[in-house]
């Protein structure tokens, strides 16, 4: 479960060939790199295709609700070098706030981005078919958010 | 048939269809016995699980994994405890009885979740004996389950650094019984249904999968090892001892429903190979580590998946030091799995896509949490 990538390598092949603005992104699971939304896209597609990275499987797509910002979090996985990456994509609180959709690089971002939308209230662009998938059309509100309180409690 | 005037129509596909395990509703567009459009609608089980989770303790959270997959609730505990585990730094900590009573629990409810798969497809094409014979050794290892944890279907049985309690007498002499009649049941299995002609006239060629499709849209599991992708967490990432025994991981080409069906009978052959290892190796010993009574995990987050009976499961954890998780996301096979049927039923008869659809395996308390 622990092979990583040497991620300053990584950053730095992602920065000179595509000017990615990647940056080692420093947390406990040893794993993780950040990408500005604006080149999301780009990066995504390049760590697919890229033969030496050729990450070919979205394993998750997570969000997380932090008191300074939202986060949304890639886990890849390449089945052929067996190795690990987490992306992160930081976004200010604004209001709407968005990332681009990375469906168009793994179809199985499809599902993962309509609960995200449904349960935390983001939205990806250029998103196929945006709607809510867990959750009534006409339900108020996104109940992973912090803001969102618990009726029972 | 040209000449033949149809009318597209659309025709709802549940919401309490029973191949689903669940409340699953398709409405597929028709063109005459055809379908030329599938549109999925879930979401009618949602707990909010997820949301839960951040106002319960870790080792309160327990239980809530066991109502996800409700026919497999045992590997959902699993997934979980050793997301915390890695979380707090304990993962070597679990005692060596323990270990070897996680793989065979896990094992049992693999067995169990696939006799369900077996039987309820079976079902789907209006084959009842079949459905008896899966429920019959199921119900063998309910009984197990029940020796062990002291609940059939909701075990909430793992703990962090072990299990809730050691096995009682009666459970090895049982365990023992099933194994010696497993071979001779899958015969029987095998004989019933796999061999039969419609069977095989209704599963071959039906829904393949690529395996780029598989790739793209994220399947795991038996449904992607149907396609040719050969990956299984137990042998090719092993998780707690799994690198001790000797199985083969079973995989298909074409990733039509039969071999979706084939991978995973062969997988409970494979499953009680684990378990006669597991039988005759597992050592006396405590099962349960020194951990902390209340679990503070330190800040920071963890993703750890294993090899659920439907797919890879897996945990992100966000820890904000406190007694609760701060996040908590469930990546669940069957949510993944399920998304590739939009696609997979276009094009089939409505009787095919019944049982494409089986053969996927999804349970939907799982998709929706």
């Amino acid at each position: 479960m622990d092979k990583k990538i040497d991620r300053q390598a990584l950053v730095a092949f992602l920065n000179e060939k595509m000017d990615a603005q990647a940056e080692v992104f420093e947390d406990n699971t040893e794993a993780s790199i950040k990408v500005p939304r604006l080149k999301l896209v780009e990066t995504m597609q390049k760590l697919r295709e890229n033969p030496q990275y050729k990450f070919d499987v979205l394993m998750n797509l997570s969000s997380v609700d932090y008191p300074e910002n939202f986060t949304v979090i890639y886990h890849l996985f390449s089945i052929e070098h067996k190795h690990y990456l987490t992306v992160k994509v930081e976004i200010s609180k604004e209001n709407p706030c968005w990332v681009p959709s990375v469906s168009s690089v793994w179809k199985a971002a499809q599902v993962h981005e309509r609960e995200v939308f449904d349960l935390m209230g983001i939205l990806f662009n250029d998103h196929p078919d945006l709607r809510r998938i867990l959750l009534p059309e006409d339900f108020a509100g996104h109940p992973l958010r912090k803001d969102f309180t618990q009726q029972a409690d | 048939m040209n000449d033949i005037r149809t009318q597209e129509m659309n025709l709802n596909f549940g919401p309490q269809h029973p191949s689903t395990h669940g409340v699953y509703r398709g409405v597929f567009t028709m063109q005459g016995e055809y379908i030329t459009k599938c549109v999925n609608h879930i979401g009618y089980l949602h707990r909010g699980i997820e949301k839960l989770a951040e106002s319960r303790t870790y080792t309160q959270f327990i239980p809530y994994n066991g109502r996800l997959d409700y026919v497999s609730g045992i590997l959902n505990e699993e997934a979980y405890v050793r997301a915390v585990e890695k979380l707090m730094g304990i993962s070597d900590q679990v005692p060596e009885r323990a270990e070897y009573i996680r793989v065979m629990m896990a094992e049992l409810q693999r067995i169990a979740s696939h006799l369900v798969f077996y039987s309820s497809m079976a079902l789907d094409m209006a084959g009842f004996t079949p459905w008896t014979y899966g429920f019959r050794e199921r119900d063998t290892i309910l009984d197990l389950f029940e020796m062990a944890t002291g609940s059939r279907m909701m075990p909430n049985y793992m703990r962090f650094g072990g299990v809730a309690a050691d096995l009682n007498e009666e459970f090895m002499p049982a365990l023992r019984k099933l194994l010696d009649i497993m071979p001779k049941c899958m015969e029987e299995y095998h004989g019933i249904l796999t061999g039969n002609e419609i069977f095989q006239a209704r599963t071959k060629g039906v829904a393949p999968l690529s395996r780029e499709k598989a790739l793209i849209y994220g399947i795991s599991g038996p449904s992607a090892r149907a396609s040719g992708i050969d990956y299984d967490l137990r042998r090719d990432e092993p998780y707690g001892i799994y690198d001790r025994f000797k199985f083969n991981v079973p995989v298909r080409q074409t990733g039509d429903t039969f071999d979706r069906y084939i991978v995973r009978m062969e997988e409970m052959a494979e499953s009680v190979k684990i378990l006669e290892q597991a039988y005759r190796e597992i050592p006396e010993g405590p099962v349960l580590a020194k951990v902390p009574k209340i679990i503070k995990p330190p800040a920071g987050e963890v993703y750890h998946r294993i090899e659920h009976s439907k797919g890879h499961l897996g945990f992100h954890i966000v820890s904000d030091g406190t007694a609760k998780p701060y996040r908590l996301r469930i990546c669940s096979p069957c949510f993944v799995n399920v998304a590739i049927f939009e696609e997979m039923a276009v094009g089939l008869h409505l009787q095919d896509a019944v049982v494409a659809f089986a053969s996927l395996d999804i349970v939907l308390g799982e998709i929706d949490r």
